[in-house]
């Protein structure tokens, strides 16, 4: 396949490792006096552009892909910036800019629900240090110190003398100042936030709502030409021929192009005629040495991992296999987790322009500096030759974390020379060529004492590892780290375990089957979570008591874990009963620094028809900076979770994914969206992130509700190959 | 040279007469609000209105209409966004990535002119599309919310817009 021939995990940490060794430090980056000459509009520093008309353009590193970014980090900016929200807009920066200044912005990467949580300290710093500059040029001008003035909503005000002036009206001294030094940034104390913690309207509605937001599909340059094309259907496979001159005759047609060792293209005036072109090209692949791969040879490899005797160590506690083997009482269970598509609306898409001397793509990226890697390796042009502009994403969920369809894009433009190349995806290359959730299955054994206390848990998980195929410098000793999501010891900050076992081994036997594997929205937290919640669901009914009062039990050391458990069951009225013919299910886990939690209220009809009435959810970001904005990531989070839980599953024959679109990759639609009530736990002191985190509990809880109606357990995923009917 | 009548506008292009109506409208009329999402009518991302009827646009050939046929796509919905459905969808702020919405808008404002005060029933019918993100319980709340004129508080959402309003 294409993907193994450009690897630019490789060339990623080195470019980026030279970039940082170049700039030092972030919050270093601060001290750099920028160009302001260079720019028209008065630069104060590189997050704040400052208009003579007041207005404010904040400039925002890290995608935007409706997680909200764009508007939190905004918010954060402006929140230190003192300036009036109602004249903020907000700018990419390129990529190509950042190296040139050092990497200013820091990480543009929008994965792993970090665009907050990573960046706040220094784009709070960035609006800062901005409103210091701004507030000197005024006390400057008035011949005051500035530590006499005040900055609120773009005004400048002396106290003393009660002169006045606005941001616009000092912006270009202000540009010319020497910014302050890091140390003398005092930020603001979080009770006296005006913006951040607020119900805010996000910046990016309104174009959404006219056909007016672009996004990578709809870009536009003078001559572009579009690109449709076809990758081997079996990862591994090569193109052994192809006819062109079947195609090239056809209307629109402009030239057929093989990309890479595995891909053809065609090119055409129109897309629609291109997608049709390649349709009818006849391909003869090479399908390689894993064409007879099937869901079935992966699920034995998998499961003789379970068993297996070597396997990573993540966690571990005393001696659970020793107790576990002389346990009076030993429940043992066996789950599994399938390949998923990341799947969002808008299909893989690029659009490059190569020439000898310089290269520029624009695509919607969830990691701008990597796909500017990616142009720079496939355009064979120094970096300083090439830029990345990120356009708008219909969607990324990690999906756009890679750049395979960037270094295609590259490709065929350089066969083009001068002519901007639209490469876009059909949705069935998009579905059969992913990066996809991992498959996973897991086998979990416990020891119950006579009271019904867990006395050891050896939890195993058997399976693919995301870092082998994205990223495998960094598997050190046989371990995947990111393999141990939210089952980390106590004190973790990204994602411990919640539960305290007296002994505890949590281990991991890798096996990689030839389907790529990648980051998909929750990562491994999603199968973690199910794993450990549903089982210590089927103890608590093992030891006959109650799952709330089982998993209370466990979590005397893990408070904020338990917080989030102890609002939903408050909230969900778990003392009291459900009502009449409902039942309840409950999940909790953390992950990406933020605690959550889920109540699920199910019915399950005689026939075995599944109705999700209503999910109580919680989660502790730590510092929430927009509320309504968090809910909304959580009622999301459950769409994407459940959709995965109800339908999702690819499955392989002869080495290629079946599954080609939504008719056979059904996703959750909106007659089956339950009621979701969300509470947010600002508890403050730390920085979650809220994209991702409640993904991991919504199975889990409608998996035990679901229990608790029907008395099923299900412990392999989805949902819609089991009958819930009553028997 | 075929044509369609777009928007109140009779368009002319060219474009083999199988081609959908999708591409035509994407592709020769420029008209980009209107999305591909899957090609196979499965995702409702391409509807637009045919005499107000919300139709898939993606396996409608464009030979199969003709210009007594009135389409209406997301830019010609309202002028300026003023549609009460394009209201709604601000002040609740229902997109995450945006990209299903134009079809998710056509697809309410072809129910509301059917129905214009819907049950949840109705709307569970009539919006059938995909979203990724998971923006279905403020879809259906701004449904509500563009059937009762405007009233935005049962939504209970409280959010605080630049202009100060809070809806």
């Amino acid at each position: 396949m294409s993907k193994s021939n450009m690897n630019p995990a490789i060339t990623r940490r080195n470019f980026i490792a030279s970039a940082s060794a170049a700039a030092g430090s972030l919050v270093l980056s601060f001290h750099v006096p920028f160009a302001q000459a260079q720019e028209a509009k008065p630069e104060i520093n590189a997050w704040v552009v400052v208009k003579p008309d007041d207005s404010v353009v904040i400039r925002i590193a890290r995608a935007e892909m409706g997680q909200g970014t764009l508007t939190g980090l905004a918010q954060m900016v402006a929140e230190e910036l003192e300036c009036n929200w109602a004249k903020v807009s907000t700018e990419h920066p390129t990529p190509g800019q950042s190296l040139a200044r050092k990497r200013v912005w820091g990480n543009f990467n929008a994965t792993g629900s970090r665009g907050i949580r990573e960046s706040n300290d220094y784009v709070r710093k960035g609006g800062a240090a901005a409103r210091m500059m701004l507030v000197q040029a005024a006390a400057e001008a008035w011949g005051v110190p500035a530590a006499e003035c005040v900055a609120a909503n773009s005004i400048i005000t002396h106290k003393a003398s009660g002169r006045k002036t606005s941001y616009g009206k000092v912006a270009e001294a202000a540009a010319r100042i020497t910014p302050p030094e890091a140390a003398s940034i005092v930020l603001k104390d979080p009770k006296n936030w005006r913006l951040i913690g607020k119900r805010m309207a996000r910046l990016d509605t309104a174009g959404k709502t006219t056909g007016a937001q672009n996004y990578g599909v709809d870009f536009k340059l003078p001559g572009l030409l579009n690109a449709a094309i076809r990758d081997c259907p079996v990862f591994g496979g090569t193109v052994k021929s192809f006819n062109a001159a079947a195609v090239e005759g056809r209307p629109g047609v402009r030239q057929v192009v093989q990309v890479g060792t595995s891909a053809v293209a065609v090119v055409a005036d129109t897309w629609w005629r291109a997608k049709a072109a390649v349709e009818a090209l006849p391909i003869d692949w090479d399908l390689g040495p894993n064409s007879q791969v099937s869901s079935n040879s992966i699920r034995e490899i998998l499961k003789a991992g379970l068993d297996a005797k070597e396997a990573v160590v993540g966690s571990s506690k005393g001696d659970a296999p020793a107790v576990l083997a002389s346990a009076s009482r030993k429940i043992e269970a066996v789950y599994s987790y399938p390949l998923l598509s990341h799947a969002p609306l808008e299909p893989m898409n690029a659009t490059a322009r190569w020439t000898p001397e310089r290269c520029e793509v624009w695509a919607p990226t969830q990691n701008a500096e990597a796909t500017l890697a990616a142009t720079v390796e496939a355009s064979g042009l120094a970096a300083t030759k090439c830029d990345v502009y990120q356009l708008y994403l219909g969607g990324g969920f990690g999906r756009r974390a890679r750049n395979d369809f960037v270094t295609q894009a590259v490709l065929i433009a350089k066969a083009l020379p001068g002519i901007p190349i639209k490469l876009i995806w059909s949705r069935e290359e998009d579905m059969t060529h992913g990066f996809f959730h991992p498959v996973t299955q897991c086998k979990l054994s416990a020891a119950l004492d006579e009271k019904g206390n867990v006395s050891a848990m050896h939890m195993r998980i058997s399976g693919q590892s995301i870092l082998a195929t994205v990223a495998p410098h960094v598997i050190k000793n046989g371990k995947d780290p990111v393999v141990f999501q939210g089952l980390e010891p106590s004190g973790n900050r990204e994602g411990a375990l919640g539960y305290d076992f007296p002994n505890l081994l949590i281990d991991h036997a890798m096996r990689n089957p030839h389907v790529p594997a990648g980051f998909w929205r929750g990562v491994n937290l999603n199968q973690n979570a199910i794993y450990m919640e549903c089982f210590i669901d089927e103890l608590a009914h093992a030891a006959g008591q109650d799952p709330l009062a089982f998993r209370r039990k466990l979590m005397a050391n893990s408070p904020q874990h338990l917080a989030v458990l102890n609002a939903v069951a408050k909230n969900a009225g778990w003392d009291k009963p459900a009502p009449k013919g409902v039942f309840r299910g409950l999940a909790q886990t953390m992950g990406f620094g933020s605690y959550v939690a889920a109540c699920a209220e199910v019915s399950v009809s005689n026939d075995g028809w599944l109705k999700i009435h209503r999910i109580v959810a919680a989660t502790d970001p730590g510092h929430a900076v927009n509320i309504q904005q968090i809910e909304a990531q959580v009622e999301g989070s459950f769409v994407y979770g459940l959709s995965a839980a109800l339908y999702g599953e690819i499955t392989v024959s002869n080495g290629a994914v079946m599954q080609k679109n939504f008719d056979t990759y059904p996703v959750m639609r909106l007659h089956e969206m339950p009621k979701v009530e969300t509470t947010v736990l600002s508890s403050g002191g730390f920085w979650g992130g809220v994209g991702e985190p409640t993904i991991a509990v919504a199975a889990p809880a409608v998996l035990n509700a679901i229990f608790a109606a029907t008395g099923k357990r299900i412990r392999d995923l989805p949902l819609k190959h089991h009958s819930l009917k009553r028997t | 040279m075929a044509q369609l009548n777009v928007n109140g506008q009779v368009r002319e292009f060219e474009a083999e007469p199988d081609t959908p109506l999708l591409w035509v409208l994407r592709e020769q009329l420029e008209l980009t609000g209107t999305k591909y999402g899957c090609g196979i009518s499965k995702c409702g991302a391409c509807t637009v209105h045919i005499d107000g009827v919300p139709t898939r646009s993606c396996q409608r050939p464009v030979n199969s209409i003709t210009t007594r046929e009135k389409i209406i796509t997301i830019e010609g919905l309202s002028k300026n966004g003023t549609h009460p459905v394009q209201k709604a969808w601000v002040k609740l702020d229902v997109p995450q990535c945006g990209y299903c919405q134009s079809g998710m808008i056509m697809a309410a404002a072809a129910l509301l002119k059917t129905r214009p005060n819907p049950s949840d029933a109705d709307i569970d019918a009539a919006m059938t599309n995909i979203c990724r993100c998971g923006t279905y319980n403020r879809i259906r709340a701004a449904i509500k919310v563009a059937a009762s004129g405007g009233k935005t508080k049962a939504a209970g959402l409280a959010i605080q817009h630049a202009d100060g309003s809070t809806t």
